[in-house]
């Protein structure tokens, strides 16, 4: 099923469908979050059963559901911006801009990846193009993030780097560890916890010692709050004001994404863990792509021709860049063990 | 050359050297700004570089490894003061699920040292960990393991100009080891081994703190008439396999020397890796010294029980030539 078969379903229209703000938000905004967010649900829709296929290897963890969080925070980053990512981080790469027939490719373990083949979904990344990587290890991406914020500040280069995690990564002393350093030495970071409520198949609350992430953080010395995760216009309001606090000289954010996963952990969960009942009363009023739609329209800033020929773009782009994939060849054998490191390590081979 | 001085003064001299040169190089660890470091390896670097560049933090190494991976991605070449290489295992994700891979997955260079005193004296099984195996089996990661003054700074100035993450392991035994060290240009490259003693009967190969050990082994062998060739590896990632094979060829004989428990250790690698290539060239089997499969005890008598000395490291010589020992 494609978002715009959902679309036609009345998705869109649906009373239950919970409002969303967009006072201030003009129609370039509203256009672009929809067609960066459409991508990436149609980019998500379309590589799900091509794990299935046994196309694209080693499984993945599909962002449905999420993409108001990576869509809202790197819609208010400049040229130059950081981000890292966590497993699941399709969303936050489409949103930063690396092709999708690159992200697709490289998914692929195709020559053409963005990668080459090097990293596969769970480690996406575009140095060059400040995609300091999506992280298979869980909180990692933020300590990368305060690094390159490290970096920004003691070079003086006027970035901000947005450190991606999940409520998983919450209670992971490292991730703690990260935003104490960040706040000691007041580097122009946003620190970002994607919430959607399910460690793999262990629930948030279940597992997270006081129940509240931003209240910990808070502990921390910085500025933290709860945002609504489904609500784009939202997200990208609280990461604008972390943005400029951090390029300001005001030291890291704290900004903890309320958002669902709307598909499985990971392709082929059987997801015993939650009930179909919770996971339709939020695609019914929480999917975040038909609350941006829909309010876009309410607002006048959209027409409905404008949500179709977004949703139709995004099926076009991710079509190419399945055939993109698809023609692509795989790396040659024979470049293995280049790139390694710089120095020859002189590493004998078996005979 | 220059005035004689520490191992810590040379790293320190080597650390300054670079600093001055690339504005880009910082230092960070614990206590680093105002007391030097432990081991005085920093000492007066804050007052010239300031705090931006030579940094106190926290003690959470994960943080200050992960800051360096970043900042590494990010432009910059940090040096990461772990004081104790023993505390690494609080950042081993940062150091090898990240910094080793950067540059395969993600086509980075990733310019980041990691400094931590390694090595077995006083203290107990916590401080005293032998773990540059650990490094060395890791596909991404250089390690350097000086033994001279002179070789600590010509390593850390090739290690600051270089675009590979580095952990480079000064000995705590060594820290006060005299010696006189080269000027600003003279660096020593990761994967060239010396010769430390020249001798023709037998070879050891060896680095760090045991260097010194075999070559105290070779004089009193001299005096039995057994001439050992001792070889500096320097540094085990890359390990200077060549330098061994080009000396063994000579002498057809090899031990290995290292303080670091010899099970599964490069002492090990060592050890296999001649035996595929110069198999039919030995006049015996490679033969290794190290230490007993034991966490490092507290206990003097205990501690000299595990600690490989120069009397164990001579008394394999004398198996591997034991027709000159009879």
């Amino acid at each position: 099923m494609t978002i715009l078969d959902r679309q036609s379903a009345g998705g869109a229209s649906s009373p239950e469908l919970a409002p969303l703000d967009l006072t201030g938000v003009d129609r370039g905004q509203a256009e672009s979050w929809l067609a960066s967010m459409s991508l990436i649900r149609q980019f998500e829709t379309v590589a799900e059963p091509l794990v299935m296929a046994g196309k694209i290897p080693g499984g993945m963890h599909s962002a449905i559901g999420q993409e108001a969080t990576a869509v809202g925070v790197i819609s208010a980053l400049a040229e130059g911006d950081i981000v890292t990512g966590t497993h699941r981080s399709h969303h936050v790469t489409l949103a930063k801009g690396l092709p999708p027939r690159e992200v697709m490719a490289e998914l692929y373990g195709k020559a053409t990846g963005s990668l080459g083949g090097r990293g596969g979904h769970m480690h996406l990344a575009d140095v060059g193009r400040g995609h300091f990587g999506s992280n298979g290890i869980v909180g990692a991406g933020l300590g990368l993030a305060l690094g390159a914020a490290l970096g920004s500040s003691v070079g003086h280069r006027g970035q901000v780097a947005v450190g991606f995690f999940g409520d998983g990564a919450a209670n992971i002393g490292r991730v703690w560890e990260y935003v104490n350093l960040a706040v000691v030495w007041q580097l122009p970071l946003v620190v970002v916890c994607e919430n959607n409520l399910y460690a793999v198949e262990t629930p948030y609350a279940q597992v997270t010692g006081g129940g509240d992430i931003a209240a910990r953080a808070r502990g921390f010395g910085l500025p933290a709050e709860k945002v609504d995760g489904q609500d784009v216009a939202a997200m990208h309001r609280a990461a604008a004001a972390a943005v400029q606090r951090a390029r300001a000289g005001g030291g890291p954010t704290f900004i903890e994404s309320l958002t669902y996963r709307l598909g499985g952990h990971d392709v082929g969960d059987r997801e015993t863990y939650r009930t179909r009942e919770e996971v339709e009363r939020w695609r019914a009023a929480q999917d975040p792509v038909l609350r941006l739609a829909a309010a876009a329209q309410l607002a006048g800033l959209l027409s409905a021709d404008d949500v179709a020929a977004a949703l139709a773009a995004a099926e076009k782009a991710v079509a190419e860049a399945v055939e993109y994939a698809e023609a692509s060849p795989f790396p040659d054998p024979g470049t293995l063990l280049t790139g390694v490191t710089a120095t020859d390590l002189r590493i004998r081979s078996n005979p | 050359m220059s005035p004689r001085v520490t191992l810590s003064q040379a790293y320190r001299q080597g650390l300054a050297e670079e600093m001055r040169a690339d504005p880009s190089i910082l230092v960070y660890g614990t206590d680093l700004f105002e007391r030097g470091g432990h081991w005085g390896q920093v000492r007066g670097l804050g007052d010239e570089f300031g705090r931006d560049r030579v940094r106190n933090a926290p003690i959470s190494e994960a943080a200050m490894v992960a800051a360096g991976v970043g900042a590494a991605m990010n432009g910059l070449r940090p040096v990461v003061d772990l004081n104790f290489i023993d505390f690494a295992f609080g950042a081993m994700d940062e150091i090898v699920n990240q910094a080793a891979k950067v540059r395969y997955m993600w086509g980075a260079p990733m310019p980041l040292v990691i400094r931590g005193t390694n090595g077995v004296a006083g203290g107990g099984a916590q401080h005293n960990n032998s773990i540059e195996s650990w490094f060395a089996h890791t596909p991404g990661l250089l390690v350097a393991m000086p033994s001279t003054p002179a070789d600590t700074k010509g390593l850390i100035k090739s290690a600051l100009r270089g675009q590979d993450p580095v952990i480079f392991l000064m000995h705590k035994l060594l820290a006060g080891l005299r010696g006189e060290v080269g000027g600003e240009e003279d660096l020593v490259p990761f994967g060239r081994g010396v010769v430390r003693r020249p001798g023709r009967d037998v070879t050891i190969a060896t680095y760090g703190v045991t260097v010194s050990r075999s070559v105290a082994a070779a004089e009193q062998l001299a005096a039995e008439g057994v001439e050992v060739e001792v070889l500096d590896l320097r540094t085990v990632a890359p390990l200077d396999l060549e330098l061994v094979e080009d000396s063994v060829r000579r002498t057809r004989r090899l031990v290995v020397v290292t303080e670091a428990p010899r099970h599964g250790g490069i002492g090990a690698e060592i050890a296999a890796a001649l035996a595929e290539s110069l198999h039919g060239e030995l006049d015996g089997p490679v033969l290794r010294v190290g230490a007993p499969h034991v966490p490092t005890p507290h206990s003097p008598t205990l501690l000299a029980a595990a600690t490989p000395t120069a009397e164990d490291i001579a008394r394999a010589v004398r198996l591997a030539v034991p027709a000159r020992a009879a």
